[in-house]
């Protein structure tokens, strides 16, 4: 029998970074075209240019966010779309849309999660002069893929 | 209510009741999204003849009232009206009840599912989703077989 809490010891107890890179997988090789493959640590220097995030609450609660520079970020609305994206607003959707997708796709692989976990519709910072400050900061979860030699950060962070 | 007021109307089957031409309402927050749906569609050899868009179901509603819808494709988390609110709006109105909804959406739990066939939805495709997926579920709404 789950409880919300005893979600929360779950993130602590299993390994849930392989769940999260499946379902990242998965999106970026259905909706994409492309197939991303994790990177070690130390193989990264991130610039997070865009980071698209959204919110998942209820038995799940925290923030998942998918960050990367701004010509990767065209780069996935343009493999999306098929032709070149016309406007910054058109690749901070698609990318959007990526964190929703792998979102939806990560809490789906998560056994009785599903049910009792809700999304946010996604927003998306353009601009790599912030910082995020979460309050549902505790344990988390990041992967690095890279996508046509560019790195995306996938990050969820959960409520402890 | 919106609802009460539309005028929508779906458009009658061809003779022979096949339609080789539909039009169809494409209902989702994200721009690329409606057209990759739209490209989907096309690629599962729909023929389309026009394409309507909505950012929400507000605004689908507006454009049931201006169009003959024979398809909705809709999102469920959307802002201002999200995609089970609209579905249960659409079900209310006589006019406009017969039209087939297929939900497309990153919700895929078995609650969502079952809330929004029994709201009046015919189909429901989880994102992400491939073509083929699209085709599988589209075709048979339209009396069609995948």
């Amino acid at each position: 029998m789950s409880t919300d809490t005893s979600f929360a010891t779950r993130s602590h107890e299993e390994n849930w970074l392989p769940v999260l890179e499946l379902a990242v997988e998965e999106v970026f090789e259905i909706m994409v075209g492309c197939r991303v493959k994790p990177l070690a640590p130390s193989e990264h220097t991130p610039n997070e240019e865009f980071t698209a995030m959204i919110g998942l609450a209820g038995a799940l609660c925290g923030v998942l966010t998918v960050s990367c520079d701004a010509k990767t970020a065209r780069q996935v609305a343009k493999s999306m779309l098929g032709d070149t994206a016309k406007s910054e607003g058109e690749v901070g959707d698609a990318l959007g849309e990526i964190c929703n997708m792998i979102a939806g796709n990560f809490k789906n692989k998560l056994a009785g999660t599903d049910e009792r976990c809700m999304l946010s519709v996604p927003s998306v910072i353009s601009g790599g002069q912030y910082s995020l400050h979460s309050l549902a900061e505790g344990h988390s979860v990041e992967t690095v893929l890279v996508f046509e030699d560019s790195p995306i950060t996938v990050r969820l962070q959960l409520q402890s | 209510m919106v609802a009460r007021n539309l005028v929508a109307w779906q458009r009658k089957p061809q003779s022979g009741g096949t339609m080789d031409k539909i039009c169809v309402l494409i209902v989702d927050d994200s721009s690329v999204m409606r057209k990759i749906i739209e490209r989907s569609l096309r690629q599962a050899g729909i023929d389309l003849e026009k394409v309507v868009e909505a950012s929400n179901g507000a605004e689908a509603l507006v454009a049931l009232q201006n169009n003959a819808v024979d398809l909705i494709l809709c999102d469920i988390n959307m802002p201002v009206m999200d995609g089970l609110a609209f579905v249960r709006q659409v079900a209310t109105v006589e006019s406009a009840k017969g039209i087939p909804i297929v939900m497309i959406t990153t919700e895929g739990s078995e609650s969502h599912v079952v809330e929004a066939l029994t709201a009046g939805a015919r189909g429901y495709i989880r994102k992400p989703f491939t073509p083929d997926q699209v085709k599988e579920h589209v075709l048979p709404v339209l009396g069609k077989k995948p």
